[in-house]
Formats: C-alpha cells, structure tokens, sequence
C-alpha cells in the first residue's frame, strides 16, 4: 500500500446528528450548506442553515485502489490537489464554481463538466456513503469496493439528490488515472456539422474527452498516449491549442467562466439525444453545447421557449441560473415537471430518509 | 394447490395460453442456477406485451397474490426461486430489439432480450454492449438489471448499472414509469440506481435502453506467471498504482490453473504458484503504451515469466482456461460451492492467506479463480454432498470467507446477488437500521410488498437467528455456460 499524507480533519457527526434529531423533533426545516458555491441550482430554500463544512478530512486515500473516501465538508479544490500529486483524479471533472466547494455538495449536486460525455456522471463513480438522515439516524451504504450487489444501491441515489434524502456524512469514490497526454483542437464549423463529426468521432472509438460548441466555433480534447493523439487529431481536425490555453479553456467551461457563460443573466440547461443539438442551436442564437451536443446551454431564453424547445426533442429543460429578482419573487420550478405517478415515487422515498420532511424542503420540487 | 377460480379466470382473460397452471408444466420453472433450493410455481405467466405484465400485476395486486419476475434463470443466488403461492412472471417472450442507434450510442430492448444478442446487434454497426456476464449467451438483460451483472471486464467499463440509461418500470400497482433518460440526465432523484441491482423488489423492467460502446480496435492480452500467490496478489494493485487501467485483470491461483490446464489444454504454466491475465484494449497506440508499462510492472512485481498472445489465436486459447474454470473445478469433485465476496484490492494477498488457512481449517480444498481487478472474489469450496458432513463443512467454510471478505471492509457479494442464498451473510454485512431502511425503500416502490418478498433483504428476525440458517450453494445448472 501506498502511504499517502492525508489532509488532517475534523469529524463533527454527532454534533450534526444532534442538531438534526432536534430540528426533526421541532419539525423545524434546515438548508445542508457545504460551502454554499451552488446556491442557485435547484429552488431557494427558506430555513435555517445546517453548516457542514467543519466535517471534513479524506479518511482514506490508497492510489493503488483507485479509492478515496473523504467527510462530506472536504473541500473540492484539497481532494483534486491530493489526487494530483498521485497523478489520479475526478474523471467527470466536477464544477466547483467557488474555491470553497465542498466534496458531499459536488456529489448531493451531481454535476459534471466536460469530460461527462466521455467519462460519465458524478453517480457512475459513487462507491459508497454514510448518510446522516432526516430523523438521526447514521446509515452506511455500499463500501470502499469496485463491485458491490449487496442492498440496495442507496450510495448512487445520493448523487444528485440535491440533499433532500439527508446529509451524506462520507463518501468514497472511484477515482482514474490521468491520461499520459492531451491535446485540445479548434476549428470554425456550423452546429450541424460539428454534431455529425463528433457522434462520427465517438463511434469510432477516437479518445474524445470534451467537446465545446458556441458561433459557429468547435473545441475538442482528445486524451491518450501521445502516439494516439498524432494519429487521430487529422480525423478531427481543427488547429492545436497551447497547453495552457487549452487548460484554461477547459477550467472556463467548466467552472462557466467562459464568455458565453459570464455574458448570460439566466441559462436554461437542455439535455436532449445528441442529434438533435444542432436543431436547437439553429433557433437560438445566444446558446452554446457540450458533451458532443447532449448538454446544450441557453442564454437568456424564456421558461416557455427552452421548455418546448426541450420536448420538442424528446430532452429535458432545468432553470440553471436563475435571473436575478426581487427576492419575494417566485420562480417557480426549476426542474423538468414529473409525471403524477413518478412524483409520488419521490415522496414516498424521501419519507424513507426524511420522514419529517425537514431538510432542503422545497430544493428539488415545490412539494418534496 | 386451490388456486381462487376468480383470479385464474381474471389471468386467463388477459394470458389467454401465456397462462401455465399444469403442474407439469410449471415445475419446468422451479429454480434458477442455484439448484439447491427448487419450488414449483403454482402459476406462471409468460406475457408477450407490456399491457400483459400491467394487468398480470394489478391482477395479482387486488388478489394479493405475491410475484416473482424472472428472466432466463440463469443467476446464482436464487432471485428467481419461486414463491410458494404467487406467481412466476416469466418475461423471455419480451424478446425484442426495439432500436439500435449508432449515431445516439444505444440500443432499447425488451427484457427477454439476451446480453449477447445486444452485442450482436450492434456489431454490424461496429458497436457492443460492455457488462459481459459469463452466461451472456443466455442471460436476459431484464435480469441484468436485477442483478447489477459484471462480468470481466468491469474495472475499465462498469457494471450494469454505468451502462444502463433508463428502464420502463411496471410497479405492483401497475403503473408504468420511466426512470432515467436515453441522455442519462433525467430529472428528479436517481431511482434508476436503486431498481438497478434490486432482485426484483420494487417493480418489473419491461424495457431497457443500453449506452453501446466502440469496439476496441486492438486488444491485446499478457499472461504472468508467478511462483507465490501472494507476490501476485500485490502485482495487482502495482499494476493499477502505475497508472493501467487493464481492461480485464484476472487471477487464478495452483488449483484453478491445473484443473484449468487439464481441461482447456491453453498452455498454462503448470509450476506456477499462481497466475494473472492482464487484458489491454483501446487504440493501437494506447495499447502499444500500456502493454509495454505492464509488462515492465509484472516482471518488476515479481514475475517469472510474461507472455504476450502473439494473434487473436493464442489469445482466445489463453481467456479459454480461465473462461473454463468453473467446469474444470468442477471436475475435481463431486460438488462444489462458489463465493462471491468482493474486497478493497490491498487486501487480497491477506484474505487468500486467510482462504487457505480456513481450508485447512475446515477439511476441504479450495481452488481460486476471480476478477482480481475488481477484487472480486470467487473462491471454489471443493466438497462431496454425499460425504458425512462435508456439506455441512463447505458452508462454514463459505461463511467464514464472507466474514473475513466483510471483516476487511468488503461486501458479501460483488456480482452474483443476494438472492436466498446470503440472506445470512447480510446480517454480518448490514445493521439493523440499514436493513430496516432497506425495507422500508421496497415498501416506497411497493405498498403491498408483494414483488420478489423475502428475497435480497434480510428480516431482522431472520438475523437474530442466523448462525443456525447458512445455506448451501452447490452444483450449477446451464453446465454447458462457462462460469466465471
């Protein structure tokens, strides 16, 4: 085994389990706060706030395993530098949009940047949790191992559950390599054609990792040994990009620093099948997409516009960024409408977890 | 059995002949592979459409009568035993291929449908469906999905649950939900993953939309040999810490390799202590890069020899053997009994320590073959059912790999599932209060609690009493599917 220096930590659970149980019992409603850098994706929560982020510290940590298990208030920014230094990392290249963001906020969130299309989501690499939940209780789901069959997959159905099922305490996740090289290519090319390329390049197994649209101007990075990358880049096409620019680039798409991004007021986040991207970037100009056109970002576009855009193609419509409003005002849903008989699966889950209802009332649907 | 003539004449109405109540023709159905425990079904359906299952299961909901869904029958643990009483809903006549799309990288089927014939499907498209359990030519990916399948090829593609992106759910109620999205984004919580793995508890998979994969264009394999399994063992974890990420990594230790060698005559080192089989695919130029690291690791590991397959000839005469193992083990004795525990690669070289100390322990021979990369073990206990107490002896052996698999921070089962054959060893693994949300989860996706009960999920009653309830596993059935 590998000894790794582990950051030191702070273990603070009981403390939280204590303030729980008290709120559960006062049925009075908490907002989980890690280090509060993804506020405005899901609905605004009205409660007192539930800090987190003093239980923190990786726990475990072995290169070899290609494990790390870290307290939910780890910061983001502590676990990619550590992995770093193994030369491992978050395949699915997580946005922490703030330096204080926090391990169990990138999982409760479950986003993915840009190599999401490639490397899959935040779920796909979940191993393992303990779960503070809504009564009290402290549970342990799956484990520090690749393959795990045994119980329900309960580690999984955290990632993305916006905090509304409990506290994810730990997690441990499955961590990759870094690739032995990389090259980021830059070409002019019409949404249509650049869809087709890139469905063309994933089909044939070339190693694209990320891939940027926005007027009319495609980015791609391809990962791989560097006798791979010579020898695919003419199939792709496009002028290299120097490697800090290209690292840049790609720290800006995710972390939306990129123009496209600073210059929107709201932005509605589009997932759709891949083909149909090229469609709808034709019928808004102030749009942008990602993941080989599977993410497709707008700009400034009204709720009645990105939500028929979006079942036009068979995809879903989220109001990533809300505009800025009176704070009185209400938005509204934010996420894709459930149907009726789906929506009751949810309460009937979170019941599971939160009997009471009390944490992060409200953040993923007005009734949940 | 007096099966109410309401619900017969209700099930007939929607079944028509897919309705099977002749005992004779049921007990066709009475196990999956494990054939140890056998139950004939009172009533089996075999639904050719989806409005079929929807009816089946709001029939069986008013009547209480409890169902077990069931695929092609091949898993390990029992999922589809039948229920005494309910129902058997057998879903192989669901067997189309609904779509393929290379340009979108999916296919949606129906859950009859086999694991192989997916691949199939798509190769003309220069595509394939990655979880490659070793019964792919017969397992059903609806039962995939109840299983979470693996395969050998999970460390660098996943298990079922990476290449699912939404399924069609009937609930005991009947409703139809979809969870997932073919964009693997849908909204809401991620349902899917918990009905992923779920052994048929919260509701019946009528359709399954896969993420295919490119074939790799260049695939190459390295057998090292090794004259002490526990410096094989640590070469596993040198392998990963270097930055490979093998496509498939599989160890077998003396025992499994002379059976194997006997069997599959592929050219195995029969000196050997133990051996690994290090699979690397991807580009040319990537394969070249990771080939030449692996082997430089191997040999600085500790290797006495490394060999490559030099063409696609040696190289499926060399995955023979150990896609063969089951079966030659098999041929060492009259019974044998194969565990599933799957542990944090750091401790391999210790727990197989521990195995062989257990055997001596307990009397009885032990040959190891498994997914090492995944440090998913398959220990093969070798007994003789027919033998005083040897039966009684294999599943304390059995057991006691499963404590010391959990002991080290692992699970009971990486792949094959919980079914009814570890029901007992979930107690070690679990506590009460997880167990109990685990009830609970099944009870949010079915009220009545009437899908697949007492399956997967111990009762808390159960594991005050285990101890006294460990359960045996034994001979395989489908013998002619290469296990491993």
């Amino acid at each position: 085994m590998t000894v790794v220096d582990l950051p030191p930590g702070e273990d603070i659970r009981d403390e939280l389990a204590a303030r729980v149980r008290a709120a559960s019992a006062s049925q009075t409603p908490l907002r989980i706060v890690g280090g509060d850098t993804k506020r405005g994706y899901g609905r605004e929560v009205v409660a007192e706030g539930l800090a987190v982020h003093g239980h923190r510290g990786v726990l475990r940590y072995d290169p070899a395993e290609l494990i790390l298990t870290a307290r939910c208030g780890t910061r983001l920014a502590e676990v990619e530098a550590l992995l770093a230094r193994h030369g491992q990392r978050l395949p699915f290249e997580p946005p922490s949009f703030g330096p204080a963001a926090t391990v169990g906020g990138m999982v409760a969130a479950g986003l993915a940047g840009p190599a999401r299309a490639a490397r899959g989501p935040v779920r796909d690499y979940v191993l393992g949790t303990t779960l503070l939940a809504g009564d009290g209780r402290i549970l342990r789901f799956g484990g520090e191992g690749m393959k795990n069959v045994a119980g329900y997959d309960v580690s999984r159905l955290l990632a993305g559950s916006l905090g509304v099922l409990g506290v994810i305490l730990e997690v441990s996740l499955k961590v990759l390599p870094v690739p032995a090289g990389t090259s980021t290519l830059r070409r002019r090319i019409d949404a249509a054609d650049a869809v087709a390329l890139l469905a063309d390049t994933t089909q044939r197994g070339l190693p694209l990792s990320a891939s940027f649209w926005h007027a009319g101007e495609l980015t791609v990075r391809l990962e791989g040994a560097d006798a791979a990358l010579a020898a695919v880049a003419p199939a792709v096409g496009g002028e290299p990009l120097a490697p800090a620019a290209a690292r840049d680039f790609w720290h800006d798409v995710r972390e939306q620093r990129h123009p496209f991004f600073t210059a929107a007021r709201s932005l509605w986040r589009l997932t759709l099948p891949a083909t149909a991207a090229a469609q709808v970037v034709r019928d808004v100009p102030q749009s942008a997409f990602e993941w080989n056109g599977a993410q497709v970002w707008l700009a400034d576009a009204g709720s009645s516009a990105a939500t028929t855009l979006a079942r036009a193609y068979a995809g879903d419509a989220t109001l990533f960024r809300r505009p800025v409003v009176d704070a009185t005002t209400d938005v509204g849903e934010v996420f894709p409408s459930l149907p009726p008989a789906l929506l009751e699966l949810h309460r009937a889950v979170k019941r599971v977890f939160d009997p009471a209802g009390i944490l992060n009332p409200g953040r993923m649907y007005a009734d949940l | 059995m007096g099966t109410d003539p309401q619900l017969l004449a209700e099930l007939r109405a929607v079944l028509g002949p897919g309705l099977l109540v002749d005992p004779a023709a049921c007990v066709a159905f009475e196990c999956d592979a494990l054939t140890t425990h056998r139950q004939s079904p009172d009533l089996v359906a075999l639904p050719q459409t989806v409005e079929q299952v929807q009816a089946v299961l709001r029939t069986c909901c008013r009547h209480s009568v409890p169902v077990v869904a069931r695929g092609s029958g091949t898993g390990l643990s029992g999922g589809a035993l039948p229920i005494a009483g309910g129902l058997l809903l057998v879903l192989s006549r669901l067997d189309r291929i609904l779509e393929v799309d290379p340009r979108r990288g999916l296919a949606r089927v129906q859950p009859g449908v086999t694991n192989l014939a997916v691949s199939a499907a798509a190769a003309p498209h220069g595509l394939y469906y990655a979880p490659d359990p070793s019964s792919q030519v017969a397992c059903s990916v609806g039962g995939n999905v109840a299983e979470n399948s693996g395969g050998v090829h999970c460390l660098k593609y996943g298990l079922t649950v990476h290449n699912v992106l939404a399924v069609k759910l009937v609930t005991m109620t009947g409703d139809v939900l979809t969870l997932g999205a073919e964009t693997g984004e849908a909204p809401g919580l991620n349902l899917l993953a918990a009905v992923i793995g779920s052994e048929g508890l919260l509701g019946v998979v009528v359709e399954v939309t896969v993420r295919l994969l490119p074939l790799p264009r260049r695939v190459e394999l390295l057998l090292a040999a090794f004259d002490d399994v526990g410096r094989c063992a640590d070469a596993v974890g040198q392998v990963i810490a270097a930055g490979i990420v093998p496509a498939g990594l599989e160890m077998m230790d003396a025992p499994a390799i002379r059976a194997a060698e006997a069997f599959a005559h592929c050219g195995y080192p029969l000196d050997a202590a133990a051996l690994l089989l290090c699979e690397v695919d991807g580009l040319p130029e990537d394969v070249d890069d990771e080939l030449a690291r692996a082997r430089a690791v191997l040999i600085a590991a500790g290797a006495t020899s490394v060999r490559t397959a030099q063409d696609a000839g040696e190289r499926k005469r060399m995955w023979s053997g150990r896609k063969s193992a089951f079966p030659a083990v098999g041929r060492l004795a009259p019974d044998y009994y194969c565990m599933d525990g799957t542990i944090p690669r750091r401790h391999l070289a210790a727990v197989l320590a521990e195995i062989a100390a257990l055997a001596r322990v307990h009397r009885l021979a032990v040959a190891n073959v498994f997914h090492a990369g995944d440090g998913n073990l398959h220990p093969l206990i070798l007994f003789d059912a027919g033998r005083d107490d040897e039966l009684a002896r294999a599943e304390a052996f059995g057991a006691a790999i499963l404590e010391a698999c959990v002991a080290v921070g692992g699970t009971v089962t990486g792949e094959h599932g919980v079914g009814v054959e570890k029901l007992g060893p979930m107690c070690t693994q679990f506590g009460a209060a997880e167990l109990a949300a685990f009830h609970a989860l099944k009870l949010a996706f079915d009220p009545p609690g009437l899908l697949n009960p007492g399956k997967a999920v111990p009762t808390l009653a159960r594991c005050a009493d285990y101890g006294a309830m460990k359960v045996h596993g034994g001979r395989l059935p489908h013998s002619h599917l290469p296990r491993f």
